[in-house]
């Protein structure tokens, strides 16, 4: 089969659905590939290097006539009309907020796969585009707020005097949040974040940031693997600590979006004008209406109070090589899951979930939305309060002790005072050896046990002793389990003793 | 000086001689020299004792005695140089039915020597008689338990039998049968001594010793081998009551006090009691085996991955298992090791205190393929730095490592001490098979996002890494 890479039309796109790298990996699997003339040059791959790859340079026309369509952007109306019939369409659709695209594709009779209709389980994290893309606008939302904050991210103390370090407030810690947080904190910047999902909390640490919760409040585990609207009470109250965090910060970078819906107000004009001269907001969600009030869809605003709020809204498009490249493998990783027998023919299994979900369009007929997918990652409910009952084994209160250690003499008492002489002596020796064998084992190192019981084992040989003084007795029968004992005992002894010694020499130190 | 009171005098030493022999094996440092002190003891002893002995015995006695000596000499020299570190816990196993045998032979003959023989015997008189037969009876009885219990962990230890537990119903009762059988069989026979009284109790000791580790599965084992080690200790120990030595019982509570405390270790790394394990059937109460509950999908990753992992990391950890044992990988895992060191990578190992089949089996693996010990560290050195270690390797290893056992209170392992891999940034899991560990308990680990599992046999995979390096 054939797989068409058409160029991108849309205004300021510069990804490409396929790099040379990617070409590759199709042509592995099994496909003829055809990439329009032209289609990577924005992402800086020429089409000599598609050609390199093993793909097939040409029209528009040739492209989109391809059995499969690989494309960035949902194609517009005459591009819907270009596809041959029967023909797979793979892109982003976004087809929960563009309902009239998903009525315009099925009026065609072919099938229609959304890159951002990928459930969030395990297995489809590999085709995950809208976690590779937020990575990628995560780490560019900092890098634009950095080329416009007029000073350094990391404190210093220099000749010139001490430069104190950025503060970086990240609100949301989904993907793009924690890409946002690595990326400030290795600049040096003093990074929190906040998110309604206190589960997060590890997560942020990890890349170097700080956590601030929303003060006391039921907890919000998600249940799908993305943020969901709150209740009234709890928006008062992240309100209250958004106004409290952000006059302290130097730049906010806010992320917060929920799927489907226009993106939430967090940050308030009062807020913005609490910030101080030079600040600059990121608004990632400005496509979506934005988090912050008064940002403007791919323009940077500057307010009467000289902060800056920054609505790009083509993030992961201003790293165009790695944008192209990521969403270049999630489509390979897609295309491997499509060809079970990497034969080149594509095979669409729709009781796989991970399939079913993307599937926008099949055959001319509209297959939106999909039937719901429950996460497995939700965390297992309220595991810490178990894991208090699961040690009941505290130490035992003293008084069992004493009375242990009580009965034990009584016992020991007993047994001795009852006794002829010569086992009292014996009774000496052995409660003594027995307590110094307990203290001797107590210190031996752990990676020492195995020489440890060999040479114990050598030592327990000693029982020959006691065969030694028994042989030579003039019961024939007394001399015979003798020997035996003696035979076996001294097997015993020089067996343990030399591989006590074999064995030690083997630990060596680096 | 008599001959006597040297011979004593000479136990004194060899006694001492056997306490510094352990004290020294209490480092690395000082091991060598602990066990040249227990070969000085031993050599000690047995010339006393030979001396002492020659002076009562026929010519013939002596010859037995040396030839004996001679042959139980060869076959033990033989076994140390020819076995497999990976076979220890096997040749442990079967030294320990040794002294157990010796032990029963020991006490026969005290039988027959002195009881069986009352009309020409002047060793043991009047009250002491009875202190004698109790002694026999005790001696014989530790010693049987030993020399069929270790034959039983021989066997499930090489793999000639199962090594499942096996299950008879009742089987606490039939223990505690035996035990009361024993007590009253002992009774009899300090009243009465007699061949059949004393051969009745030998078979029962005998069943007794096959039952209780027969009942005991093969994860179990440490706890098994180091348990046995401490019978074999007592066992010796009612020797030298029966006898009237005082060396065999220094050195019989030696060894019972030192297995009895490695036992006790075992078990606290295992989080459970040493009653529930010696008397068998942990784990099949409450055996998750059923449990269909959905873990998610596990990921996959090939050697040529693991590798770009590994190069890109710096500082990794190893948490071998039993699995490493099995594979023979140890070699390939210290040359990975090796070859990640020189490249400057931080490379340590964190062993469970049950990994494998015997206490420090793990150490003397690594120790055998020349990994250094000072980075061999044990879990409760490791645990708090994996954290902040980049890849951990799991090779063989699963219950070991399984979350559950700190997160799930409902797990048949809840609360054992577990190496806490998952915190790491990345986790390889080396496998054959999504089955599960000895607890037959499924591992969450391996559903985890930083988790990726690399199937095949461990020492394969680990040279596929070795190449791909």
């Amino acid at each position: 089969m054939h797989i068409g890479v058409p160029r991108e039309n849309k205004a300021r796109e510069t990804r490409v659905a396929a790099t040379p790298e990617t070409v590759t990996k199709l042509v592995g699997l099994g496909y003829d590939v055809v990439v329009e003339t032209g289609a990577g040059a924005a992402s800086s791959f020429p089409d000599e290097a598609y050609a390199g790859a093993g793909a097939a340079v040409g029209t528009a026309a040739e492209a989109w006539e391809a059995d499969v369509v690989l494309r960035v952007n949902a194609p517009a109306a005459d591009e819907i009309g270009r596809l041959r019939d029967g023909a797979v369409l793979i892109s982003l659709l976004s087809p929960a907020l563009n309902p009239d695209l998903v009525d315009a594709l099925a009026q065609r009779p072919i099938t229609a796969l959304a890159m951002d209709a990928v459930p969030r389980i395990s297995r489809a994290q590999s085709l995950d585009v809208l976690s590779s893309m937020a990575n990628i606008a995560g780490y560019r939302a900092v890098i634009e707020a950095a080329h416009v904050f007029g000073r350094f991210f990391t404190g210093q103390v220099t000749a010139a005097g001490k430069v104190p370090p950025a503060k970086v407030l990240v609100v949301g810690a989904g993907v793009a949040g924690l890409a946002a947080i690595g990326a400030a904190s290795s600049l040096g910047a003093i990074v929190r974040a906040t998110d309604v999902r206190p589960e997060v909390a590890e997560q942020v640490r990890s890349l170097g940031g700080e956590y601030v919760a929303v003060p006391a409040g039921e907890q919000e585990v998600s249940s799908d693997g993305y943020a969901r609207e709150m209740g009234e009470d709890f928006n008062r109250r992240a309100a209250e600590m958004y106004a409290e965090q952000v006059p302290d910060a130097d730049i906010v970078i806010t992320t917060a979006l929920i799927p489907g819906r226009l993106a939430p107000l967090l940050i308030t004009e009062e807020m913005v004008a609490s910030m101080k001269s030079g600040s600059v907001i990121v608004d990632m969600a400005a496509a979506q209406g934005g988090n912050v009030a008064g940002s403007v869809a791919d323009e940077i605003v500057v307010t009467p109070d000289g902060v800056s709020i920054i609505g790009y809204t083509d993030l992961p498009g201003r790293l165009p090589a790695q944008a192209s490249q990521l969403y270049g493998t999630n489509l390979v990783n897609l295309m491997k899951l499509l060809t079970p027998e990497k034969d080149g023919r594509l095979v669409l299994d729709l009781d796989d979930v991970v399939q079913r979900s993307m599937t926008v369009v099949h055959e001319g007929r509209k297959t939106w939305p999909p039937p719901p997918v429950q996460v497995s990652a939700a965390p297992v409910q309220a595991p810490t309060v178990a894991v208090e009952n699961v040690r009941p084994k505290a130490p035992p209160p003293p008084s069992r002790k004493f009375m242990v250690v009580g009965v034990a003499a009584a016992l020991l008492f007993a047994i001795t005072a009852f006794s002829p002489n010569e086992l009292i002596q014996h009774f000496t020796v052995f409660a003594l050896a027995v307590v110094v064998g307990y203290y001797v084992i107590g210190h031996v190192h752990h990676a020492l046990h195995t020489p440890l019981m060999s040479v114990t084992n050598a030592i327990s040989g000693i029982i020959v002793v006691g065969a030694l003084l028994q042989i030579g007795h003039d019961d024939p029968v007394v001399t015979t389990l003798a020997f035996i004992a003696i035979l076996l005992a001294s097997i015993n002894v020089f067996g343990g003793f030399a591989v006590t010694r074999r064995m030690l020499g083997m630990f060596t130190r680096g | 000086m008599t001959a006597t009171t040297a011979a004593f005098a000479a136990y004194i030493v060899a006694g001492l001689l056997f306490i510094l022999s352990l004290a020294g094996l209490s480092r690395h440092e000082s091991a060598k020299a602990g066990n040249t002190f227990g070969m000085a003891g031993m050599a000690i002893a047995l010339v006393a004792t030979i001396g002492l002995a020659s002076r009562s015995v026929s010519a013939l006695g002596i010859g037995l005695l040396a030839v004996a000596v001679v042959i139980g000499a060869a076959i033990g020299l033989w076994r140390a140089r020819q076995v497999e570190m990976t076979g220890m816990p096997e040749l442990i196993a079967i030294l320990h039915s040794f002294v157990g045998l010796a032990a029963v032979l020991v006490g026969w003959n005290g039988y027959l020597s002195v009881e069986a023989n009352l009309a020409e015997q002047t060793e043991v008189t009047g009250s002491l008689l009875g202190i004698h037969s109790a002694e026999v009876s005790i001696g014989v009885f530790i010693g049987a338990v030993t020399f069929t219990g270790s034959i039983v962990a021989f066997l499930k230890l090489s793999g000639r039998i199962k090594s499942n537990p096996l299950m008879l119903p009742a089987h606490n009762l039939l223990n505690l049968g035996a035990l009361v059988a024993f007590v009253v069989l002992t009774v009899v026979f300090v009243l009465e001594p007699s061949l059949l009284i004393l051969s009745l109790l030998t078979l029962i000791a005998l069943a007794l010793g096959w039952h209780l580790v027969a009942s005991i599965g093969g994860g179990d084992m440490p706890v098994v081998v180091s348990m046995l080690n401490s019978y074999s200790g007592w066992a010796a120990a009612a020797s030298g009551f029966l006898l009237g030595n005082d060396l065999l019982i220094i050195t019989g509570a030696l060894v019972g006090s030192s297995g009895a405390y490695l036992s006790y270790i075992m078990c606290r790394a295992m989080n459970r009691s040493f009653i529930s394990v010696i008397a068998g059937g942990f784990g099949n109460e409450g055996a998750a085996s059923t449990d269909d509950r959905d873990y998610g999908e596990h990921t996959e990753i090939d050697a040529e991955s693991v590798a770009e992992l590994l190069k890109d990391a710096s500082s990794v950890v190893i948490t071998p298992g039993y699995g490493m044992a099995v594979a023979q990988a140890q070699s390939a895992v210290a040359e990975l090791t090796r070859h990640l060191r020189d490249k400057g990578v931080d490379v340590r190992f964190g062993i469970h205190p049950v990994a494998g089949r015997l206490p420090g089996h793990m150490n003397v693996l690594l120790a055998e393929a020349k990994v250094p010990y000072d980075i061999v560290l044990e879990m409760d050195e490791i645990n708090d730095d994996l954290a902040d270690t980049d890849v951990v390797l799991v090779i063989g290893a699963n219950d070991t490592v399984n979350p559950a056992a700190t997160e799930d209170p409902s797990s048949p392992i809840a609360g054992m001490p577990v190496l806490k891999v998952w915190e790491a940034e990345r986790v390889v899991v080396f496998k054959r098979s999504m089955n599960t560990g000895y607890a037959g308990v499924q591992n969450p680990l391996f559903f985890r996002e930083n988790s990726r599992m690399l199937f095949g046999d461990a020492r394969e995979r680990v040279e596929d890494i070795l190449r791909a390096l």
